[in-house]
């Protein structure tokens, strides 16, 4: 069932292609030396070739074209051996040289593709058009001083991605599954934290709408949108917005627009009349990007597992199915606390224990798994305490709760507890023959046929014993003893 | 004994390292002969003698302890184009106020490494656009030479390192630092009667010295000899990563090649640059040029350059497009002038207006231009083109021939007043010189006779990339040949 929007003359098809500026993750800007950590104070990271000064030349950072490429070749994306750098120009108060060098006419990656997991388990191939490394400018503050405005230039020259998609998306759920999967293998390749609240993943939002069937209509841009949940209102918002100018008789006109997340609504911000003249032409201070064939198989040989291949091998090999397999790999760091646990163990006993009681413990102590006080190890020591017979499932909630509160491995706490499951048959035999002569009616019903109350028993002597008799042994002892 | 400053660099050299002179002395002669003539030349727009004694008393420490190097206590004067640390660079424009750079540009640097002394920072057509001096803020510069029918009349001393090549002359500096972006060493040496040499493009690092037209701009040094020119290069040149269009190529002694002679070269004559209503001084000269080389053992031959009339309209399409994007930098935020205003825009306004000089604005609107959307094409491209295609006639010259030989100019030194109200008059005195930027190549002026008033005329050699070797064994020939031994009316210690 397509995504539409129903319009008062009918549904709508939306369309959607996503420019994404990522951060590139390296110690130093894309031409010069200046480090790149988030949060320094303003103006502290920032050498005379970020700041414009006369005579200063770009070189060019050999990591950040190796993050470009890694990430090309997790998109399944050609590479370019040859590509080149242009300056686009225009004034700005944070653009120090005047012009930001960026890669207009050719890219250092091409086209790719990459899939994306949708809510109903479906799946869906998006395009992507190119990425190409580029300056990030430095940054505008206008809320300093009643009349002038600060700038602070860390972030000038910092490098970025752009990635641009294909219009390949039609619905806002596809476009916040697109962001998700793009950060997913991000994170993966180590090329960009993908923290969009520290401006390190922005995307730009182009949205037009359609009649099902119809070619293309104009488009508009949503500019810096900073998270995924945005993005998809974003696409929601501007996709009503248009349904409306066309149903009105009216005509979308081309422009950029910003999303106001308060109002849930976007607001133009410059049209195509105003747009500048970046007047591109090739950094004549730099030779063209000249890649060797072999630079690019090496650093395709040690890419990381990525997430496609890891959610197949999670199904294949462990057994786990497609759901959980996708909630595991979605963070790198979950997958690996993942393999940690179900290492030497039944992997899908430790798929459910972290996909159920252990996210929601997560969840509960407001908690992630980066600083989960349930480490992977302890987490898999309670595994082996249920697998020996120690804990029944619901003594290892218990302790699981327990685990969450004190961070202490689950042997220390059933210890202290005393949470230890009772498997000494006598122990258990003599509760049950206090059970049954608390309970001699209910036994007499019992074995005139009565089958249902054996629940009963169960419940009493589980009771009886705090819930830590073994149940299987509770059970079977009960069978025997009430005939 | 002359004046210490006639001396010639490799003299002045020789004589620090017998100590017949230290280097204090010799650079307080100098000093002394800029406080003299510097009011009026205006070759120097700012001068440094307190920094240039700190130098000239520490090359004599060295010297002392046997540690001279190529160029230890040779007072130099420094184009005020190159970024240097601690000392005003202007680039001869309002624009960048009282910018004192806080680094030092790479081959002002390794002039340092090697031992030189600065005596200032010399004058300049504004951001290195102009061919007559005439655009620095700072003032013009007066070329040290006169006319015989006309002593009075001030000349222009070329550009755009017209000061640079006044100062040699005048003998204001033993050498001096110059850049190249489309002649502005060549056309001021030739109308100085000094040597001045535009390396290789990649020969010399770029990182300090200001940008006017990054794909086309080269230093180089000029002198009042070839081998002096060679000296200088030799410090100059070589590799630096902190310029990606820098040629990690070892720096040959060019010196050595100044003796080489020129025996069984073949020496290309190319017949575009036999321009229409050039002055028969200019072909006599030239003729007489291909003489002295054949004199010598050269083989002469006839070659063809079959694009050099797009050269010029392509030069002013290339530079201006990136001196436009280049000067962008210059918006009163960070440092320089700034002319405050109501809001950012009317502050790049003011700022640039007051800032630059008519000639930089109109080289700016032309590179914006050009630049255009719908223009791009028709200009910025073409012109790329037609590059491709200068470069290529030079490739092919260089399968017949190992350096060819030209005029270094259409005239020689004219009046201050003349050409100035005709800009497209103006840039034709880059029409035998913006070749070798636009290819890349290296090419040499050299003084080789005086026309009928007195005034010096150079003739230029050009050469294959990377090989100045050659292109300076040419020059030294000519050199020998014409034994050039004029002059200028103003000079210290005449």
């Amino acid at each position: 069932m397509s995504y539409t929007l129903e319009g008062a003359s009918g549904a709508w098809e939306v369309v959607i292609g996503l420019e994404v500026h990522a951060q590139v993750t390296s110690q130093a800007k894309l031409f010069s030396g200046a480090a790149t950590e988030f949060g320094a104070e303003p103006n502290s990271q920032v050498s005379f070739i970020d700041a414009g000064f006369p005579g200063m030349l770009p070189v060019i950072n050999r990591e950040c074209v190796a993050q470009a490429v890694r990430t090309g070749l997790g998109l399944n994306a050609q590479i370019n051996l040859w590509s080149r750098f242009d300056r686009k120009n225009y004034f700005y108060a944070d653009l120090p040289q005047g012009y930001q060098i960026s890669q207009y006419q050719y890219p250092v990656v091409g086209q790719g593709v990459i899939e994306i997991q949708l809510g109903d388990g479906s799946t869906k191939q998006i395009g992507i058009t190119r990425l190409h490394l580029e300056q990030d400018a430095g940054k505008s503050l206008h809320d300093q001083h009643p009349s002038k405005s600060f700038i602070d230039l860390n972030r000038s020259g910092v490098a970025l991605m752009e990635i641009v998609s294909e219009p390949d998306m039609r619905s806002p759920e596809e476009a916040g599954a697109y962001l998700t999967k793009l950060r997913q293998i991000l994170r993966y390749l180590g090329t960009c934290d993908g923290n969009m609240e520290q401006g390190s993943l922005r995307a730009d939002v182009n949205v037009s709408v359609r009649r099902p069937g119809e070619g293309f209509r104009t488009r508009c841009e949503v500019k810096n949108v900073n998270s995924i949940r945005f993005v998809m209102q974003a696409v929601e918002a501007e996709a009503r917005r248009q349904i409306e100018v066309w149903e009105d008789g009216g005509e979308v006109v081309q422009e950029t627009r910003l999303f106001d997340t308060q109002r849930g609504v976007t607001r133009s911000m410059r049209s195509k009349e105003d747009a500048h003249d970046y007047r591109y032409f090739p950094d004549p201070d730099l030779p063209p990007l000249v890649l060797e064939q072999a630079w690019v198989d090496g650093l395709k040989a040690a890419l990381p597992e990525l997430p496609d291949a890891r959610r197949a091998r999670y199904v294949g090999d462990f057994g786990l199915t497609p759901y959980d397999a996708h909630v595991l790999t979605l963070e790198k760091e979950t997958a690996a606390f993942y393999e940690a646990v179900a290492k030497g163990r039944d992997p899908k006993m430790a798929a459910n224990w972290i996909t159920g009681d252990f996210f929601a413990g997560l969840n509960r102590t407001g908690h992630g798994i980066g600083d989960s006080p349930v480490s992977a190890e302890n987490l898999g020591g309670l595994l082996d305490l249920i697998k020996d017979g120690t804990l029944s499932g619901k003594l290892a909630k218990e302790v699981l709760e327990a685990m969450f509160e004190t961070g202490k491995p689950p042997a220390v706490l059933v210890e202290e507890r005393g949470l230890k499951q009772v498997t000494d048959t006598g122990a258990i035999e003599a509760v049950i023959e206090q059970v049954m002569a608390a309970n001699a009616g209910k036994v007499e019903e019992y074995r005139s046929g009565k089958d249902k109350l054996f629940g009963f028993f169960v419940g009493q002597t589980m009771k009886a014993m705090q819930g830590k008799g073994n149940p299987a042994l509770v059970n079977e002892l009960l069978k025997k003893k009430l005939g | 004994m002359t004046s210490a400053t006639d001396l010639t660099l490799a003299g002045a050299r020789g004589a620090l390292a017998r100590r017949e002179i230290s280097a204090v002395e010799l650079t307080r002669t100098f000093i002394g002969a800029v406080e003299a003539l510097n009011p009026r030349l205006n070759a120097y727009i700012t001068v440094t003698p307190d920094l240039a004694l700190r130098q000239a008393e520490a090359a004599d420490a060295a010297l002392g302890r046997g540690e001279g190097r190529a160029l230890t206590g040779i007072p130099l004067a420094i184009k005020d184009l190159f970024c240097t640390a601690g000392t005003r660079t202007t680039a001869a424009s309002r624009i960048l106020g009282n910018f004192v750079p806080p680094y030092e540009s790479t081959v002002s640097g390794n002039l340092l490494r090697d031992g030189a002394v600065f005596l200032g920072k010399a004058n300049l057509d504004e951001f290195a656009m102009g061919s007559s001096n005439a655009t620095s803020a700072f003032g013009g510069v007066e070329n040290p030479w006169k006319r015989r029918d006309a002593p009075e009349a001030v000349l222009v001393p070329g550009g755009s390192s017209g000061g640079s090549a006044a100062a040699v002359a005048a003998r204001l500096a033993l050498g001096a630092t110059a850049t190249d972006t489309g002649g502005s060493i060549r056309q001021p040496a030739a109308f100085c009667g000094i040597a001045g040499i535009k390396p290789t493009y990649g020969r010399c690092s770029r990182f300090g010295v200001v940008a006017f037209a990054s794909s086309l701009d080269q230093a180089g040094p000029v002198a009042r000899t070839v081998e002096d020119c060679a000296i200088l290069l030799g410090s100059m040149a070589g590799f630096d990563p902190k310029d990606s269009t820098s040629a990690d190529m070892p720096v040959p002694d060019f010196a050595a090649a100044c003796a080489r002679g020129v025996k069984g070269l073949r020496i290309g004559i190319p017949r575009e640059y036999r321009l229409d209503g050039m002055p028969a001084e200019i072909e006599a000269l030239w003729r007489q040029g291909m003489d002295w080389l054949k004199a010598e053992g050269a083989e002469l031959v006839d070659i063809s350059l079959p694009h050099t009339r797009y050269a010029l309209p392509t030069y002013y399409i290339v530079a201006p497009a990136e001196a436009s994007s280049n000067l962008a930098r210059y918006d009163g935020v960070r440092f320089g002038l700034r002319e405050d205003g109501e809001d950012l825009r009317d502050l790049y306004e003011r700022t640039r207006a007051a800032g630059f000089g008519d000639e930089v604005k109109r080289r700016i609107l032309i590179g914006t231009y050009v630049l255009s959307a719908g223009y791009y094409d028709a200009y910025y491209v073409k012109a790329q083109q037609v590059r491709t295609l200068i470069k290529r006639d030079f490739d092919q010259a260089w399968e017949r021939v190992d350096a060819i030989l030209t005029p270094a100019t259409p005239s020689a030194a004219f009046g201050r007043d003349d050409k100035q109200d005709d800009p497209v008059a103006m840039y034709l005195n880059d029409v035998f010189t913006v070749t070798a930027n636009l290819a890349g190549i290296p090419g040499l002026s050299v003084p080789a006779g005086l026309d009928a008033k007195g005034l010096p005329l150079g003739l230029q050699v050009l050469g294959r990339p990377f090989d100045e070797e050659t292109v300076f064994a040419v020059g030294a020939a000519l050199e020998r040949a014409a034994g050039f031994d004029a002059v200028p009316a103003v000079r210290a210690g005449a």
